[in-house]
């Protein structure tokens, strides 16, 4: 392979579903790649395919048909155990409901990817409270979800995508359930991690915050454009 | 993800539904217990009648005269020659009746034995103070008597009962032994009676003859052998009769003893496995509610990298802690249950060791049976569709 590999590469990709007789095409021949150090969007209305490309890309979920290689790897291929730990080390995920496990503090959800990981106590304790750190909730450690504004959940959960320095972060529509300004805040967090040389790709339908990216790429009806920014 | 990680999980996840959690180890509580009262009182009641039948003595042979005709009973010289049979050790023959008997002004109904020097070695059942009765107190028809220790006390309290005297039937006996103390075995206290010569007893109980007798056979191994002889005598002297005559042996008693416990044992064992089964289900049905509630964290869990064996290792410890928990708690209640009852009914308590452990034992592989479908169940769920769960 060549030494400039994309960190994400998708080739002819295809996530068919079968609802009785008819066969919907989700996503439909979408071919992709990203760089390291990218900040992506992609954009597209309401059903257009942008969480199950998400779910492609973060390994939750396996194309019908084409080729994924993530970092090096092929995982279009891989078993449900590889895909696992591929997701625990690959890929930090940052979800419009924040996805955080309502019994647990903030530092015991950060640090849950380090437990799968097999990361000792004492190391995972210090990357935990450092990421936590990071995205500026030093003081909450101890919050559970149910203590926290939707602001600070969706930072605990950039923190528990960070921890383990997965090469890719992929949000989806991470500000979906916050006002302007706390949205605004995640997304400078984001753009602050970019800086730091996080690749990102982000889904959001929010032409504003698309534009702040990189790059944006659209979806529509399953298939993928890039024009350059100005196609709305 | 390691063991403590689970058990800590499993924890947590435990107590912030504790009701529940209670009312699922409740059928897991409610089996251990009662397998664990049930079998330590068994094997307390057990243990106290075998070592009431130990108690008569070793070796030993009962025979019992129900009698024939005019023939209800052996003479003591008949009686006295069947220790010349080669597998009969001693022969000790006893005629007994309850009689008041008086020292001062007090009374005390107890039952008066009449028997021979052999009765020491026969029944295992010394002096503590002064002798026990001589082959020539039977020749001589000597008043002299062996008091029990709780009739020692009752007639003379604190007294040294040794050479005092006391009234049989209105006739003097010198109290010449006190007996040890050996509670009470098969027939009654041990400690409530009173020992006088054979022949002695013949004159003052105003009767003839010898109706019960214990014999002791020379070895374990003989006892057997022992039996048939004195059967074969037996029959001789009633003819044939075998209704006139009982021959018991003590083997045969612990045998009937052991048989009874075994098939207690059984039956413990049955009651134990279905209340476990049903406080198994219990566990299952929780789990599988557990697993079907919880899909969403199990999806966010395998997002974020958790393979199939470690949510199936989650969820099985989780049910494991639960009726380990349960088992712990029924070991408790079933011991304080045990004490309670015992005291109670005033039946001995025996705590087994073993059986704890089984009782444990069992409750922890119940959570290993019954949670392994639903934690099966949580592990095999696909990341995406538990993450879309509502
Ligand atoms: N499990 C499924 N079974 C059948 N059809 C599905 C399934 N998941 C998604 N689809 C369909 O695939 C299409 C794309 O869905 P997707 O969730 O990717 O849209 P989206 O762009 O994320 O929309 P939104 O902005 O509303 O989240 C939709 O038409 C949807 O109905
Ligand atoms: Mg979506």
């Amino acid at each position: 392979m060549a030494i400039m590999n994309p960190l994400i590469e998708i080739e002819d990709l295809s996530k068919l579903y079968q609802m009785g007789d008819e066969t919907l095409k989700a996503l439909d021949d979408v071919s992709l790649s990203v760089n390291k150090g990218d900040f992506v969007a992609i954009i597209g209305p309401s059903g257009s395919g942008k969480s199950t490309l998400m779910n492609m890309l973060g390994c939750l979920d396996v194309p019908s048909k084409g080729n994924y290689w993530l970092d090096g790897q092929k995982v279009n291929k891989m078993s449900d155990n590889q895909l696992a730990e591929i997701r625990n080390q690959k890929i930090g995920f940052i979800f419009q409901g924040f996805n955080l496990l309502p019994k647990l503090t903030a530092f015991e959800n950060v640090e849950l990817p380090l437990i799968y990981r097999k990361v000792p106590g004492k190391e995972r304790k210090e990357l935990a409270l450092a990421s936590l750190e990071k995205v500026g909730l030093a003081d909450r450690v101890h919050h559970r979800p149910i203590e926290l504004s939707g602001g600070q959940q969706q930072r605990v959960a950039v923190a528990r995508a960070l921890v383990g320095n997965p090469p890719i972060l992929l949000a989806d529509e991470p500000t979906g359930a916050l006002d302007t300004k706390t949205g605004n805040e995640v997304l400078e967090l984001m753009h602050h991690l970019n800086e730091q040389g996080h690749t990102i790709v982000l889904i959001t339908h929010d032409l504003d915050i698309a534009k702040r990216a990189k790059r944006i790429i659209r979806i529509q009806d399953g298939k993928l454009f890039e024009d350059g920014g100005d196609f709305l | 993800m390691n063991i403590t990680q689970g058990i800590k999980m499993a924890m947590s996840s435990i107590l912030t539904n504790k009701l529940r959690a209670f009312l699922t180890m409740l059928g897991i509580i409610i089996g251990v217990s009662a397998v664990i009262t049930l079998v330590s009182l068994g094997q307390g009641s057990t243990k106290q009648v075998t070592e009431q039948v130990q108690g008569l003595g070793s070796n030993l042979i009962t025979v019992t005269i129900t009698g024939r005709g005019s023939q209800t009973s052996l003479d003591y010289e008949d009686v006295m020659k069947l220790n010349e049979k080669s597998a009969i050790e001693a022969v000790a023959p006893v005629i007994s009746q309850n009689v008041t008997v008086k020292h001062g002004n007090k009374n005390e109904d107890v039952s008066v034995e009449g028997t021979n020097a052999e009765y020491e070695s026969v029944r295992d059942f010394h002096v503590q103070t002064g002798r026990f009765l001589l082959p020539i107190d039977v020749e001589y028809r000597q008043k002299v008597a062996l008091i029990g220790t709780s009739t020692a006390t009752d007639l003379f309290g604190l007294t040294d009962p040794v050479g005092q005297t006391v009234l049989i039937n209105g006739n003097p006996f010198k109290i010449v032994g006190l007996l040890e103390e050996k509670g009470s075995s098969m027939g009654g206290s041990n400690d409530e009676k009173l020992l006088i010569p054979i022949s002695t007893a013949e004159r003052v109980f105003a009767t003839k003859g010898v109706r019960n007798v214990y014999i002791q056979a020379k070895t374990p191994e003989e006892v057997d052998l022992a039996v048939s002889q004195l059967e074969t005598e037996l029959a001789k002297k009633f003819r044939g009769d075998e209704d006139s005559y009982r021959v018991f042996n003590q083997q045969d008693i612990l045998e009937s003893v052991e048989s009874v416990t075994g098939i207690m044992t059984l039956m413990l064992s049955g009651i134990a496995s279905i209340s476990l089964l049903v406080g198994g289900i219990g566990i299952m049905n929780i789990m599988l509610v557990s697993v079907t509630e919880r899909t969403r964290e199990i999806g966010i869990r395998k997002a974020i990298g958790a393979k199939k064996r470690d949510i199936l290792i989650q969820f099985l410890i989780e049910s494991i802690v639960l009726s380990g928990i349960g088992g712990i708690f029924g070991i408790i209640v079933g011991i304080g249950g045990a004490l309670l009852v015992g005291s109670i009914t005033n039946i001995d308590v025996a705590f087994s060791l073993n059986v704890i452990w089984l009782a444990f034992g069992f409750s922890v592989i119940v959570g290993v049976f019954f949670g392994i479908f639903p934690a099966n169940k949580a592990a095999s769920l696909k990341p995406i569709e538990a993450l879309r769960f509502e």
